[in-house]
């Protein structure tokens, strides 16, 4: 199939966008709709020529006609049941293909001062409140597909913590593919916003039907102002025939501190961005990150740490587990600015292969103007440890079993840093069927 | 229960073991001492199964079996269990989780039902006090930041889990202070009985004071040149290799 003609397919699509979308869109949100199609038709998917997709060629996107996938409601309660990692006791907002699914979804009862809306309800409800957060961090420097977000967004969710708040439990968006149809899309947006001193635990966890082949285009905005506090799990568990892009854009202000587990075990092609901007001294983030993949799957991970002012600190941990054919990148850029002394920038890429087959490139990319910054670097790429392979199998244990023991000890320096036992032991089980040789009894954690 | 007749292995086409004889049978505790160098690792480790190495003539038969035909995990199943020298450092695996795979893997093996969790730990904790191990190692990575001696220790402690067949052990006395040398012998003499068999390869007479041996083997330049009784051990710790040597050529 050959591309689709982005004029005549997109550039209609946006035309009726105003037609097909609700009828309570406000002004501001459709003018904005209109200019981003318009960039979008313009500028197209990225190019592989393009510095910045190098490594993931989109193609398989572009050949394809997408449209939204209609709201079905088929999604049931006992299938979303087997969703939550156990023990975990979430709030919690499911979507079904992108729309809100209210009766599958608890919130019910939020603490004072904080607010969460299906993006939908905010429209309709309180366009006023929502309007100020909608891109508010979010560009299209490094990528297109934040731009056709804004012209496609349909649902997703604002999460607004006023001053002072926490949000005791963590919350779980549960985004979940359940229409298995050729050529659907859809395009959440997540806004987070905590107020000085909130804090809060949101997880962002893409889960499909069995053979669901979608395409996910996220951007997930989230400012952290001063001194609060946010966990942010990005959890993709799509289906090896789904595809997923994801923006993530973090703005930080004085004392704050964002940690970000971002685990990628699903999809066929994955890319996420995650851009970070700490603007106020004392600003802290964590960056942690995790991918496997497997068969012909392909996962792209970009971060990119802005630190402009003095007394920033960010620390990243991402390691890449690839076997059989599969492919995986990791490029973490981290960029100091002329005024931004004491600056303290941690990274460390570790990378298994674990087939002749399986790819993984890791470039750390580091950027220094400043003269009094401690900033670190270090990627690696290899194979498990033979010597310690075999002194496992010397003791009697199958070589399969050695092998993913191996890999757990691996993805553990990343998963042990999630503050959530019972995600963390969720990931490990998703791991563990994901890999050949079986291991009995979790007694090793 | 071994018969090692005329092995000969290299590396990367360097000639290492030149031609071994070596029977142990049930109950016997062979030590097979010699200077760096001589062969005494890799013959430990041709039996263990580690890649590597070719096998260019000879034969060994453990159990009526051929044995360089197993792959590593099938001869610890079957009840050869190695000692490392040098025992590896896994980060990120805990000791206790090792211990419950590589011991439910020979359950499996023997046609026996997966340990009970509780019972099992009972019985770790029970063998961890014989070689005075503290309850922590069960959750610190496999031997990593272990002391040379702690390392030496949880490799009795997983012979005394798995309780092989045949144990190899090489150098196990090395690096160890008065006090886990004794430690360390009562776990092994704890393992002595008649229908086991263990390879001691040391460099020290004193080990053997502890562990007494059936027989003393000299290797030295990839061949065994003297066999005799303990008596040969203390003939050695006397006169030196040397002698020996000089007297095989
Ligand atoms: N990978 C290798 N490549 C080349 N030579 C090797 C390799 N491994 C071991 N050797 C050589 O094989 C010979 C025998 O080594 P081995 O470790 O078996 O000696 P050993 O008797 O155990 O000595 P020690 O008493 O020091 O432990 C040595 O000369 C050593 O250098
Ligand atoms: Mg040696």
């Amino acid at each position: 199939m050959s591309a689709i003609s982005r004029d005549t397919h997109y550039g209609q699509q946006a035309e009726q966008l105003d037609e097909t979308l609700p009828g309570h869109l406000p002004q501001w949100l459709l003018e904005r709709r209109r200019a981003a199609a318009r960039r979008f038709v313009e500028t197209g998917f990225p190019d592989p020529r393009d510095e910045e997709w190098k490594y993931t060629n989109v193609r398989p996107l572009t050949t394809k006609a997408f449209a939204a996938a209609e709201r079905r409601d088929a999604l049931d309660a006992a299938t979303i049941a087997g969703h939550a990692p156990a023990g975990l006791e979430p709030i919690r907002l499911v979507f079904e293909d992108g729309h809100l699914r209210p009766d599958l979804s608890q919130l019910d009862p939020l603490p004072e001062g904080v607010q969460i809306h299906g993006l939908n309800d905010a429209l309709r409800e309180h366009p006023d409140f929502l309007q100020p957060h909608v891109d508010a961090v979010s560009h299209e420097r490094f990528s297109p597909f934040p731009t056709l977000n804004t012209a496609f967004m349909t649902d997703g969710v604002l999460i607004h913590l006023a001053r002072g708040v926490t949000l005791e439990r963590p919350l779980q968006l549960l985004l979940y593919g359940n229409d298995d149809s050729e050529a659907l899309w859809c395009h959440p947006r997540i806004l987070i916003v905590a107020e000085e001193q909130a804090a809060a635990t949101v997880l962002e966890h893409y889960v499909d039907a069995e053979g669901a082949r979608g395409f996910t285009n996220v951007v997930t905005e989230i400012v952290a102002q001063a001194g609060a506090r946010l966990q942010h799990y990005l959890l993709q568990e799509h289906s090896d025939t789904a595809y997923h892009v994801g923006n993530v854009f973090v703005r930080q202000h004085r004392d704050s501190v964002v940690t970000s587990h971002n685990v990628n075990m699903g999809g066929r092609l994955v890319r996420h961005d995650l851009n970070v901007d700490l603007i106020e001294p004392g600003a802290e983030i964590h960056l942690n990150g995790l991918f496997l993949v497997g068969g012909r799957q392909h996962a792209d991970t970009h971060t990119r740490v802005h630190h402009s002012v003095p007394h920033t600190r960010s620390h990243e941990e991402y390691r890449g587990i690839a076997q059989g054919h599969g492919r995986g990148v990791f490029k973490g850029r981290v960029l100091i600015e002329e005024g931004a002394q004491k600056t303290d920038a941690e990274q460390h890429s570790a990378n298994l292969l674990l087939s002749d087959k399986a790819e993984i490139d890791a470039k750390p990319e580091l950027e220094i103007y400043a003269d009094d910054v401690k900033a670190a670097h270090g990627a690696t790429v290899g194979q498990l440890d033979a010597e310690a392979l075999y002194y496992l199998t010397s003791r009697g244990i199958p070589r399969e079993t050695a092998r993913a023991m191996l890999v757990h000890a691996f993805a553990e320096q990343v998963l042990e840093r999630m503050s959530l036992e019972p995600v963390r032991e969720a990931m490990r089980d998703r791991l563990s069927r994901r890999l050949p040789g079986t291991i009995e009894g979790s007694i090793g954690y | 229960m071994l018969k090692i007749e005329n092995l000969k292995a290299d590396i990367d086409g360097k000639e290492i073991l030149k031609g071994i004889d070596l029977e142990v049978k049930p109950g016997e505790v062979h030590a097979i001492m010699g200077p760096n160098g001589s062969g005494k690792s890799t013959l430990c480790q041709v039996l263990g199964g580690r890649d590597g190495y070719e096998i260019t003539e000879g034969s060994v038969t453990y159990q009526q079996q051929n044995l360089l035909e197993m792959d590593p995990e099938i001869r610890a199943r079957e009840g050869l269990l190695l000692g490392f020298q040098y025992p590896v450092e896994i980060p990120g695996v805990k000791n206790i989780y090792l211990l419950k795979e590589a011991y439910n893997a020979r359950r499996k093996h023997l046609g026996e039902p997966e340990a009970d969790t509780f019972q099992f730990l009972t019985m770790v904790r029970e063998k961890m006090q014989m070689m005075q191990m503290d309850e922590s190692f069960l959750h610190r990575a496999v031997n990593s930041g272990f002391s040379g001696g702690e390392k030496k220790r949880n490799e009795i402690l997983q012979m005394l889990v798995l309780e092989p067949r045949l144990a190899l052990l090489d150098e196990t006395d090395s690096g160890l202070d008065i006090d886990a040398l004794k430690i360390v012998s009562e776990g092994v003499n704890h393992l002595r009985s008649e229908d086991r068999a263990i390879v001691l390869v040391t460099h020290y007479q004193r080990l053997l004071s502890h562990i007494e041996p059936d027989y003393v083997h000299v290797l030295t330049g990839g061949r065994i040149v003297k066999s005799g009784d303990k008596t040969l051990a203390e003939e050695l710790e006397r006169d030196g290799y040397q002698a020996i040597i000089e007297e095989a050529a």
